[in-house]
């Protein structure tokens, strides 16, 4: 049965201007969010992330961060159309996000009770108290007790806050949740726990999910589809199965084989060869990765490469897979 | 919280001691008040003997003591060289001056903050330039000057306000009440601006955003109680002058308050009642900044959890 689309991201441009440079931070991203679905967003520091999704709320700086191009659809309404009363009847009730670092993501001095309530108060029409108490029940779900709504951030772990921050996002059962990187500032030993707990919370409110991380090993366990970024654009998108076991993209061929094999100790990582991206270049006229592609040939500094579709479910933007036969050293053929 | 405030009360009581013992000293160095009252037409002898009946030959200890103990013991700080009682003198004047320093200061409050917010959230802007450079030239404006302009437009040539004293109506309190709160709108205003500058881009407003929470309310609301403490401790530095009463204000229009009165005292010699004001003030003061401290917990409860621990 196909699943309905609730968030569609069509060809979004994002640059940030500032004194002496343009940053082309997104050039063209393409996604699609299907219902109650968990899609992995993987690539290095800078590639755009944090940008299309801070996007989707429109929560970027307005100055100097600037939508130029695209259309973002959350239940078929342009976001990037939406007056500022319709933006906030949407954020917190529609899509809801969690932050990367819980430590400054709270607000110091209000109750984290207060915190969560004040999403329910926004989005339903409750009382106050009601509010408050509906929180409580919040603070329980994420697995911390009610008793200590009244209580403020600085009383709390780290774990702990991401809990509660988790508890705001989800606390009007939003339909989407946009995650970025929720456990890289949080301990080992409790990225697990809160990544158990955001997949059971998507479940338990048929939310779908986008999770941003650089952790592959997140990616396969909590993720159904993964999109890989680099410099500003997804340049593979495919079920877990695609992306990790018909790998097509050099530049995650260059991620996989930059993890350590913990079974094989004579196994050297190998990282990506060359320098990150420069993200004052847009790279319109050539390939982003060719500079740093083992596969290189003459055609990808000429143009840019095109999305090419391997499969029903498999894209990945390079050239090459116009030649019959080509293929990576870890994929396989395609027709 | 209830310990360290009783804390914070003990520690007045050295504090206000030593400030009563160096005020009662400097003043009895200023001038002979004996000489004062006789004028130049006595003989040494004479003199000598109304210092001897005035009590100034004791040592200052003694006269100190005796002064400290009269004021705790029968709230009697003594007479002025005219026989006026001080502290009837200080509750006469004192109503004005708190009048004066409240109003002036919730209309500081009422400008100021709302300015600096403007100007933090439109950092870099025409309005944050116009405002900062408004608050430098509140800041740089001399007040006497200022009041007497004002004196010259609406008293001398509209005839709207009077120019001088307090007659008990908003009339006569508006100039004096401008006039003070100008140096004070300029100097909260950058305080606020500053402060809110450094939380406009604080996560948690983020998240607050994120949650649909709306501008107003996410400046109001969020960024600006976290950007309260400065700002606080700002205005109850002000308020703790105004309190001693603008003396060049009260000159300026005639406002029959504590600080003008506390500077004629010095000038006749007249040091009794100069130092039952300041030694009042200096109280009044302290217990200024303690309310303000006590505030900090209101506003942010690491602090509060601070204090809890002593």
């Amino acid at each position: 049965m196909e699943k309905k689309t609730v968030l569609q991201i069509k060809d979004l441009h994002v640059r940030f201007d500032t004194d002496d440079s343009r940053v082309y931070a997104v050039n063209g991203v393409n996604l699609d969010l299907r219902e109650q679905e968990t899609i992995g967003l993987v690539g290095e520091t800078g590639a755009g992330k944090t940008t299309t999704v801070l996007s989707v709320l429109r929560l970027l700086a307005s100055n100097p961060g600037a939508i130029t191009e695209g259309e973002i659809l959350v239940n078929g309404k342009n976001v990037l159309k939406m007056s500022d009363s319709e933006l906030e009847a949407m954020r917190g009730n529609e899509v809801a996000m969690v932050f990367q670092d819980p430590m400054t993501s709270l607000n110091p001095v209000m109750t984290v009770g207060d915190q969560i309530a004040e999403a329910i108060e926004i989005h339903e029409k409750v009382s106050k108290a009601q509010a408050f108490k509906l929180a409580k029940k919040m603070l329980e779900t994420v697995g911390i007790p009610g008793y200590r709504a009244g209580d403020y951030p600085h009383q709390f772990s780290g774990g702990m806050k991401q809990r509660v921050v988790i508890a705001i996002a989800i606390a009007c059962h939003p339909k989407i949740l946009l995650a970025d990187e929720p456990t890289t500032a949080l301990d080992v030993t409790i990225q697990a726990q809160v990544l158990d707990l955001m997949k059971k919370m998507a479940e338990e409110f048929k939310t779908a999910m986008i999770l941003i991380t650089h952790d592959l090993g997140i990616v396969a366990e909590t993720c159904e589809r993964v999109a890989v970024m680099y410099a500003g654009r997804i340049v593979e998108i495919g079920t877990l199965e695609d992306v990790f076991n018909r790998t097509a993209h050099p530049y995650t061929e260059g991620l996989f084989n930059s993890l350590p094999d913990l079974s094989d100790r004579s196994h050297e990582p190998k990282p990506i060869k060359g320098l990150v991206p420069d993200p004052t270049d847009s790279y319109s006229d050539r390939c982003a990765f060719a500079n740093r592609c083992p596969y290189a040939v003459e055609q990808c500094w000429q143009k840019h490469p095109e999305e090419i579709i391997l499969s029903d479910t498999h894209m990945v933007m390079c050239d090459r897979y116009q030649e019959k036969g080509f293929h990576i050293e870890r994929g396989t053929e395609h027709e | 919280m209830v310990r360290y405030f009783i804390k914070r009360v003990l520690t007045l009581i050295p504090v206000l001691l030593a400030v009563s013992f160096l005020v009662f000293w400097l003043m009895s160095m200023t001038g002979d008040p004996a000489r004062t009252i006789a004028g130049d037409t006595v003989t040494e002898a004479q003199l000598e003997q109304m210092r001897e009946t005035m009590g100034l030959n004791e040592p200052i200890t003694v006269r100190f003591g005796r002064w400290l103990s009269n004021a705790l013991l029968h709230g009697d700080f003594g007479k002025s060289l005219y026989g006026d009682d001080c502290w009837k003198e200080f509750a006469l004047r004192f109503p004005h001056t708190l009048k004066l320093a409240i109003t002036s200061i919730l209309l500081t409050i009422a400008i100021a903050v709302p300015f600096g917010i403007v100007a933090a959230v439109k950092q870099n802007s025409w309005v944050d330039t116009l405002l900062s450079s408004t608050a430098i030239l509140g800041l740089s404006m001399p007040t006497f000057w200022m009041g007497m302009l004002l004196i010259v437009l609406f008293s001398v040539k509209l005839n709207w306000l009077p120019s001088g004293g307090d007659n008990g109506t908003i009339l006569s309190l508006l100039m004096p009440m401008f006039c003070s709160a100008v140096n004070n709108v300029a100097l909260v205003t950058r305080m606020t601006r500053s402060s809110m500058v450094d939380q406009i881009r604080a996560d948690y407003l983020r998240t607050a955003r994120a949650k649909g929470v709306s501008e107003k309310k996410v400046l109001w609301g969020h960024a600006l109680k976290n950007a309260l403490i400065p700002i606080i401790t700002t205005i109850g530095t002000q308020l703790s002058f105004l309190i001693g009463g603008t003396t060049v204000i009260e000159t300026v229009f005639s406002w029959p308050g504590v600080g003008s009165y506390t500077v004629a005292c010095i000038r006749s010699n007249d040091f009794m009642p100069a130092t039952c004001n300041v030694v009042l003030i200096s109280t009044m003061t302290a217990v200024i900044l303690i309310v303000v401290d006590m505030l900090y917990a209101f506003v942010d409860p690491r602090i509060k959890a601070r204090y809890k621990r002593g």
